[in-house]
């Protein structure tokens, strides 16, 4: 376990430097240059060259990356354009929110996911089985920015009112009033997600559940509730694990068109502010920090899958 | 048809969703009851009804025509940026699996970085370096689109490389261009269709997606994510603006799904 630890450890420190190069190279370089980007496509030719010396733009390539990567990792990110405030004393909040929605979609997932799959399973080719996998069919089709205007429309028109369209309280503001606020984004992202586990827990169920070791528990006489929890879903909860892995990168997409319906402070939201406002020192620390939670989460689900089934870790 | 309604129920239910889609796309034009951006101050908002069967959106423009218009620019969008995926992802994936070794291993770490994006994420980022259109998101989903393809092509090119036939051709003097291209890619169709049908549906939700952050298609151009980008601020007056294209985009989507899902076990039951 150790050795395979370090080996993916390694490869994920060169991932994360090929990810900080692309996003570099992306907004910093390619289109004319970040000076066209804050002063428009309408800016005089010298009011270019001085912004761009002011930025150090001038300087070859390496050395712009250099100074760049340099901040990040000593953890001087730069001075947001349009906010007029340090990235780092913007980003903290945003990143906290985001990490709060995404937590809680994703428990709320793996709670009703799991035992939806397992009872569809179980009642395979009946009527229940069919209806679980015609809704999860649905709800991997339907686009979640449309999933959250319809849960805005019903449940929180003028004539329910159950939840607020959107925004974002502080826990200070009470219980209530903070957990009524994160409902409907958390559903919406839950609905686009459970689909997928939905399916991967029933699949992979299905073929433990014909495999050899749980026709051995049935034979030893095993009760079916056991046969079922101890040997099939261990095993068959494997894909699953994987499916939630790569839910994740999902999930980070979804949420910035999830913040952006609900009005949400998070991540998502303050990359479009970035997008919308040119605000390139900002939009680079977002769109790295949302790409190296994914491969930071990726790495996790990698080891709990190591950890759950020996024989990846012998590979 | 009966026949492989009963064999395939996917399959079935898919070609039918996409041929309705497909029909409505191409006589747009010829069907629509009104002019696409023809605008009816007037009947602003309007309830479906018989002068409007779906209604009308905020500056009184039929949303029956709008929401079939919307389905070209979908089908373009979903198509074209698939198609440039593979484009871009085949030939990479080929190379890198036939080359094998240390050229392998340099072009899988780059993929691997360029997947460790969330897709959305990716096409944000091409889009925001480019500016906001149709074809830059076209371009943007495209190229997002790449890596996925480059690394299912490349595990593929891996496992018939060795096969006899490549031996042959190696043997026989041929170039290696020629091998990859003439030898072992004809044999890698099946599951580069089976990719390709099951990537439409999420390119047409990408790009709705890009549309919906008013970072893809540009207005007066009739497209579903922009339709429902716009009927954000009334959605408490009259749903239907939002309700149309949300409904055609979904089923669309559903029809790509259930066609890729056919298509994947009529392809894979053949082995």
């Amino acid at each position: 376990m150790a050795s395979y630890v370090v080996r993916r450890v390694l490869s994920i420190a060169l991932v994360l430097v090929l990810i900080s190069l692309i996003v570099f190279v992306a907004i910093h370089v390619l289109p004319g240059s970040a000076a066209t980007l804050i002063l428009g496509e309408y800016a005089t030719p010298e009011s270019l060259r001085v912004l761009e010396r002011e930025m150090g733009l001038d300087r070859p390539f390496a050395a712009q990356y250099a100074a760049w990567i340099g901040g990040v990792v000593t953890g001087d990110w730069g001075y947001s354009l349009a906010m007029k405030r340090p990235v780092t004393a913007i980003v903290g909040l945003r990143l906290r929110n985001s990490a709060l929605l995404a937590g809680f979609a994703l428990l709320a997932v793996v709670l009703i996911a799991i035992p939806l799959g397992t009872l569809a399973a179980l009642r395979r080719g009946r009527w229940l089985d069919l209806a679980i996998l015609t809704g999860s069919y649905i709800g991997i089709s339907v686009p979640e920015f449309v999933t959250g205007m319809v849960l805005i429309l019903v449940l929180a028109g003028p004539s329910l009112h159950l939840f607020p369209t959107g925004d974002y309280a502080p826990l200070a503001a009470g219980l209530r009033t903070w957990l009524s606020h994160l409902v409907l984004p958390a559903l919406t992202l839950t609905l686009v997600l459970l689909a997928h586990v939905v399916r991967q827990t029933r699949s992979g169920l299905v073929e433990a559940l014909q495999s050899a070791y749980v026709r051995t528990a049935r034979l030893k006489g095993a009760t079916e509730r056991r046969v079922v929890v101890r040997h099939a879903l261990r095993n068959g909860l494997l894909p699953a694990v994987t499916v939630i892995a790569l839910d994740l990168g999902y999930l980070m997409g979804g949420i910035v068109v999830v913040e952006e319906v609900f009005a949400y402070p998070g991540m998502g939201r303050l990359i479009l502010y970035a997008i919308q406002n040119r605000d390139v020192p900002l939009l680079q620390v977002s769109i790295l920090i949302v790409a190296a939670t994914y491969t930071f989460a990726n790495f996790a689900a990698d080891l709990a899958y190591a950890w759950l089934d020996p024989r990846i870790r012998y590979r | 048809m009966t026949a492989l309604a009963r064999a395939n129920p996917p399959l079935t239910i898919g070609i039918l969703i996409l041929g309705c889609v497909l029909t409505f796309a191409v006589l747009a034009p010829l069907v629509a009851p009104y002019g696409v951006a023809e605008q009816n101050i007037l009947d602003r908002l309007q309830r479906p009804g018989a002068k409007h069967l779906l209604g009308t959106d905020q500056y009184g423009r039929d949303l029956l025509t709008r929401t079939l218009f919307g389905g070209r620019t979908a089908l373009l969008l979903g198509l074209g940026a698939v198609a440039l995926g593979l484009l871009l992802g085949v030939p990479i994936g080929l190379a890198s699996g036939y080359a094998g070794g240390r050229t392998d291993e340099v072009i899988m770490r780059v993929v691997d970085a360029f997947l460790s994006f969330p897709a959305l994420l990716m096409a944000l980022m091409i889009v925001t370096a480019l500016g906001a259109s149709t074809m830059h998101a076209l371009l943007a989903i495209g190229v997002a689109n790449a890596p996925g393809i480059a690394r299912i092509v490349r595990s593929q090119t891996l496992a018939v490389k060795h096969e006899e036939f490549v031996l042959a051709a190696r043997a026989q003097g041929d170039s290696h261009p020629y091998i990859m291209f003439g030898e072992i890619l004809p044999n890698l169709l099946p599951p580069i269709v089976i990719e390709a049908t099951i990537r439409v549906g999420f390119a047409i939700l990408a790009s709705a997606s890009l549309s919906f952050l008013g970072l893809g298609v540009r207005p007066p151009t009739a497209d579903w994510g922009l339709m429902i980008r716009e009927a954000r601020q009334h959605i408490f007056l009259s749903p239907w603006p939002l309700l149309c294209p949300g409904l055609a985009l979904a089923l669309t989507i559903v029809g790509f799904n259930l066609f890729g899902d056919g298509v994947r076990d009529r392809l894979a039951g053949r082995g």
